[in-house]
C-alpha cells in the first residue's frame, strides 16, 4: 500500500471474560478501496467493526481516521470523523419516515424547530448522486428488506461518511438485492469513499473486494489480493483446515411419497405439480418471495391446498394439519430459523422435542427425562457445539442451532424431510455439516425436498430441479443438464408453458 | 327532548374543559414516556401525591401557582425513581409502575395525616378561580361554553400543542420518537438513548403530578386520598386510543369528559327512574368501545416496554 491510508486499526485486542474476540489486531483501509474482512461465525469480526465505530471500548490498541486517533467508546466521535456503519440488524425505527429515520441525531437537540426542507434536500441529491432511489416520506416499516438496507446506507451518507462499514450487507437480501448492492458499491468506491464489508461468502467477496483480510479466532491470519487468490485458497484460510463440501453420488430413486397436482394455495401458488420420491432430493430454486414460503407450510402441514390434489404415500390428503405431517414421518427444517424453528429463550431440550411433545409425555405430564436423553442424542449424534440439553437456545450460533433442527427431524429417520433455506447465513464450516446430513438422509432413503434460492447449494445436493417463479413451478431438470446459465434463466420464468425445457437451451 | 337539550345547555361545555383538565395534563404525561419506550403505570400514585403536594403547599400558605410547580417537581422525582428502576437497572415497567402508585398513593395519604389533623370536614383552601378574558368571556352561549375555565385548563390545552409541535417538529422530539421505536438505532446515530428516557420520563411525571395538582387547586379545593379515582388508569387507555399522538391526546380527553358530563346530568334528568351506578359506568364502557374502534389501526412504539442495554441485541 503506497496510499496514505484512510482508517488505521493497530494493536486492536479486545476480550469478553476469558474469551478473546479480538487478538491483536491491525488493518490499514486505502481511499477509494473496498475491503472484505472475512471470517466465520465468531472469528470477531463484528467486534473489531463494533470497536472502530466506538460500540465497544478496546482493551488495547487505536483507531485513527487521516492519521488523527479516536476518543474508543464514542460512536459520535466516529460519526463526525466520517465513519458510517450499515448494521446486521438494521438500526431504523419502522413507524418513522424515512427522512426522519435519516435525521436523527444530525441536528442539535435544542434547536427549535428540525430543517426538514434542508434534509429532503441533501436527502435527495445523495439518493441521486449514488442511485440510491428513495421516497423520504414513506414509513420505514413498509418497504422491503432491500430497500431498508438502502436507507441505512443513506444515513451513513447523509452524516457525509467516507468510510463505510457494512457488517454482513448480503445476510438478509435476496440473490437479486445482492447484485444490485455490490453495483452500488462499486460506484461508491469509484467516487473517492472507502468501503470495508464484512462477509463469510466467498462468492461475494471475490466478486466486490479489492482485498480480503482473513479473521479466524480473532486473528488475522491472512491478507490477499482478490485477483491473486481463489475461492478454495479463502475457504482454508478462514476455516483453517481444508473443508470440502460433500459431493452427492447417483441416487437410487424409490417409490413417490409425494406428489403434487395441479395443486393451488390461494393466489399464492397456482397449479403447481411435483413429486418427491424416496431416496431423491428435488430442489426448488428461486428468487425469495416467490412463493417457496408458501410451498415450504404446505409441505408442512401450516397451510392447506385450495384446489388440487396433494398425495401423501399415495393417499390423498384432504386437510393437513401439523401434527399430522410429523406424525407420518415429514421432517421439517423451516426457512427461518429463530421465527419458526426454534424459540431462544427455551432450553435446548424444550426445543428439541416441542414439536412431538406427544412422544414425550406421560400420563398429562412431560417425560422430562426422555425429553433430556433425546435431546443429549441429537448433540451427540449431530455435533451441536456449545450447549447442554439445559441450556438457552439462544445461546447456539446459527449453525448449531441448525444442527439442534436437523437432528431433531432426522434422529427418527423421517420418509421425507422438507429443508427450506437450510444454510441460510451459516458459515462454510456448517454448511458442509448441514449438507452432509442432508446427504446421509438421502441416501437412508428419505426423500428430500429442498428450498433453496443458493444455486450451488441446489446444483450440489438436488437430483432433479424445478424453478418456482410468481407461485408457479416450471417442469424439472436432471441435475446433469443443469447449470448455472440455465437455472437463472428459468429462475427468470424462461420455460416453456408445456413441454421439457432440459434441450431447449 | 330532554335527553338531548342537555348538550345545549353552556354548563355542560364548561364542564366538559373542566372535567378534561386532569386528563390531558395526565395523558400527556403518558404519552411523553411511552414514546421514549417507558411505559409508567406509576401515573395514578403519581397523580395523587401531586393533587396532595399541591394542596399541602397552598395550605402552607404557598401561591397557587406555587403549589402547581411543587407538584411538577414532585412528580419529576417519582419519574426519576421510575426511570431509575426500569432504564438503569431494566426492571420490568409494569410491576414498577404498579409499584410507584402504591407507594406514592399511601405516602401522600401519609404526609397528609401528618400535616393535617383528623377532622369530620376536611380543610379547604381558596382555589384557582375562573380567568375572565376581555370580550370572549362575555360572549353570549360561548363565554359561558369555553371561556369561563381557570388558568390551569388553558395552560393544559396549550401544553398539548406545545407536545406536539416538540415531538414532530423538532430534533429533540424526533430522538425521543427514535428512542422509543429503537434505542439501539438511537444510539448509533449518536442519540444517547439513556439520557433521553430519563428526561422523557420526567418531564411526563411532572406533567402528571400537575394534573394531579388540578384536582385540589381548582376542580375542587381540598384533598382527600381517594380523589384521583382512577383517572390515571383512563389516561393511559386514552394514550392508546391517540395512537400516540398529542393531538388525539387532547381529542379523547375532551370526549371522554363529554361522556362523564353527560351522564352526570343524566342523573339529574333519569336518576328517579334509574340507578345513578349505571350511568357512573356509561364513560368507561363508551371508552371500551372507543378504544377497540381506534387503538385496532394503531402504532404502538416498537420499543415501549423493552429494556435497553448497552451493546445487546
Amino acid at each position: 500500500m503506497t496510499a496514505v491510508p484512510v482508517l488505521r486499526l493497530t494493536g486492536i485486542t479486545k476480550t469478553f471474560g476469558t474469551t478473546i474476540a479480538n487478538d491483536a489486531i491491525s488493518i490499514d483501509l486505502a481511499p477509494g478501496e473496498v475491503l472484505a474482512l472475512l471470517g466465520e461465525n465468531g472469528a470477531g469480526k463484528t467486534t473489531l467493526m463494533s470497536i472502530l465505530f466506538g460500540h465497544y471500548t478496546p482493551d488495547a490498541g487505536t483507531v485513527e481516521v487521516d492519521g488523527v486517533q479516536l476518543p474508543p467508546g464514542k460512536p459520535r466521535a466516529a460519526i463526525r470523523a466520517g465513519v458510517g456503519m450499515v448494521h446486521q440488524h438494521f438500526s431504523l425505527a419502522d413507524n418513522l419516515t424515512v427522512l426522519e429515520n435519516v435525521m436523527t441525531g444530525t441536528e442539535s437537540l435544542w434547536q427549535l424547530k428540525s430543517s426538514t426542507g434542508a434534509a429532503r434536500a441533501k436527502l435527495l441529491s445523495i439518493a441521486e448522486r449514488f442511485g440510491l432511489k428513495v421516497d423520504p416520506d414513506a414509513r420505514v416499516g413498509d418497504l422491503s428488506v432491500g430497500e431498508q438496507q438502502r436507507v441505512e446506507i443513506l444515513k451513513a451518507l447523509y452524516n457525509d461518511a467516507r468510510i463505510l462499514i457494512l457488517d454482513e450487507p448480503t445476510a438478509v437480501l435476496t440473490n437479486i438485492e445482492a447484485e444490485t448492492l455490490f453495483a452500488t458499491l462499486r460506484v461508491m468506491a469509484q467516487s473517492g469513499l472507502s468501503l470495508i464489508f464484512i462477509s463469510h461468502k466467498l462468492n461475494e467477496v471475490m466478486a466486490a473486494a479489492d482485498r480480503v483480510v482473513v479473521l479466524r479466532g480473532g486473528k488475522v491470519v491472512a491478507e490477499r489480493l482478490t485477483g491473486a487468490t481463489s475461492k478454495a485458497e479463502l475457504a482454508e484460510l478462514m476455516v483453517g483446515r481444508r473443508v470440502a463440501r460433500p459431493v452427492r453420488e447417483a441416487a437410487v430413486p424409490g417409490p413417490v411419497l409425494l406428489q403434487a397436482s395441479n395443486l393451488d394455495v390461494g393466489r399464492r401458488l397456482s397449479s403447481i405439480n411435483f413429486e418427491v420420491r424416496a431416496g431423491e432430493t428435488l430442489g426448488i430454486i428461486g428468487v425469495s418471495g416467490n412463493g417457496q414460503t408458501t410451498l415450504g407450510h404446505l409441505v408442512s402441514g401450516l397451510v392447506q391446498h385450495s384446489a388440487g390434489e396433494l398425495q401423501l404415500f399415495g393417499e390423498a390428503m384432504d386437510r393437513t394439519s401439523v401434527r399430522a405431517m410429523i406424525e407420518a414421518g415429514i421432517g421439517r427444517v423451516p426457512e427461518d430459523r429463530n421465527a419458526e424453528g426454534v424459540i431462544g429463550d427455551m432450553a435446548i431440550w424444550e426445543n428439541a422435542v416441542l414439536e412431538r411433545l406427544w412422544q414425550f409425555s406421560r400420563n398429562g405430564l412431560v417425560d422430562r427425562g426422555a425429553a433430556r436423553a433425546f435431546a443429549g442424542e441429537i448433540i451427540d449424534g449431530f455435533d451441536v457445539r456449545g450447549g447442554a440439553p439445559d441450556s438457552r437456545t439462544r445461546l447456539l450460533s446459527g449453525g448449531n442451532m441448525q444442527k439442534l433442527i436437523l437432528g431433531r427431524n432426522l434422529q427418527n429417520r423421517p420418509r421425507i424431510l422438507v429443508a427450506a433455506q437450510p444454510t441460510r447465513g451459516l458459515d462454510e464450516g456448517a454448511i458442509a455439516a448441514v449438507h452432509t446430513r442432508i446427504l446421509d438422509a438421502r441416501r437412508a432413503g428419505t426423500g428430500v425436498l429442498l428450498i433453496s434460492e443458493d444455486l450451488d447449494e441446489v446444483i450440489s445436493l438436488a437430483d432433479r430441479i424445478q424453478a418456482i417463479v410468481k407461485g408457479r413451478l416450471s417442469p424439472p431438470v436432471p441435475a446433469e443438464q443443469a447449470d448455472a446459465r440455465l437455472l437463472g434463466l428459468m429462475m427468470a420464468g424462461d420455460w416453456p408453458q408445456d413441454g421439457k425445457i432440459a434441450h431447449a437451451h | 327532548m330532554e335527553l338531548l337539550e342537555i348538550f345545549a345547555s353552556a354548563g355542560i361545555w364548561g364542564a366538559v374543559l373542566r372535567i378534561a383538565t386532569p386528563l390531558i395534563f395526565g395523558t400527556l404525561g403518558a404519552l411523553i414516556c411511552e414514546r421514549a419506550g417507558v411505559l409508567n403505570l406509576g401515573i395514578e400514585g403519581i397523580m395523587t401525591f401531586g393533587a396532595m403536594i399541591g394542596w399541602l403547599t397552598v395550605y402552607n400558605g404557598g401561591d397557587l401557582w406555587m403549589g402547581l410547580v411543587a407538584a411538577a417537581a414532585f412528580g419529576a422525582l417519582f419519574g426519576l425513581l421510575h426511570a431509575s428502576m426500569t432504564v438503569t437497572l431494566g426492571l420490568s415497567q409494569h410491576v414498577t409502575g404498579l409499584g410507584i402508585t402504591l407507594f406514592a398513593s399511601s405516602l401522600s395519604y401519609f404526609i397528609f395525616r401528618l400535616v393535617v389533623p383528623l377532622a369530620s370536614s376536611p380543610p379547604t383552601i381558596e382555589p384557582f378561580q375562573p380567568l375572565v378574558i376581555p370580550y370572549l368571556s362575555d360572549l353570549p352561549f360561548l363565554g359561558d361554553a369555553l371561556f369561563n375555565q381557570t388558568a390551569p385548563t388553558y395552560l393544559a390545552i396549550a401544553i398539548a400543542a406545545i407536545a406536539a409541535y416538540v415531538l414532530f417538529r423538532t430534533p429533540l422530539g424526533l430522538a425521543v420518537r427514535m428512542t422509543g421505536e429503537n434505542p439501539h438505532g438511537a444510539e448509533a446515530q449518536g442519540v444517547n438513548p439513556i439520557a433521553v428516557r430519563f428526561g422523557a420520563v420526567m418531564v411526563g411525571s411532572a406533567l402528571m403530578g400537575v394534573g394531579g395538582a388540578f384536582l385540589t387547586l381548582s376542580a375542587f379545593n381540598s384533598f382527600f386520598p381517594t380523589m384521583v379515582q382512577g383517572r390515571g388508569w383512563v389516561c393511559i387507555a386514552l394514550v392508546v386510543f391517540a395512537s400516540w399522538r398529542p393531538g388525539r391526546a387532547l381529542l379523547g380527553a375532551l370526549l371522554f369528559a363529554l361522556f362523564d358530563a353527560y351522564q352526570l346530568r343524566l342523573q339529574a334528568v333519569l336518576g328517579k327512574a334509574v340507578p345513578y351506578q349505571l350511568f357512573l359506568m356509561v364513560p368507561y364502557l363508551l371508552s371500551i368501545f372507543a378504544l377497540i374502534v381506534m387503538a385496532r389501526r394503531a402504532r404502538v412504539p416498537k420499543a415501549l416496554m423493552q429494556p435497553y442495554r448497552r451493546g445487546e441485541r
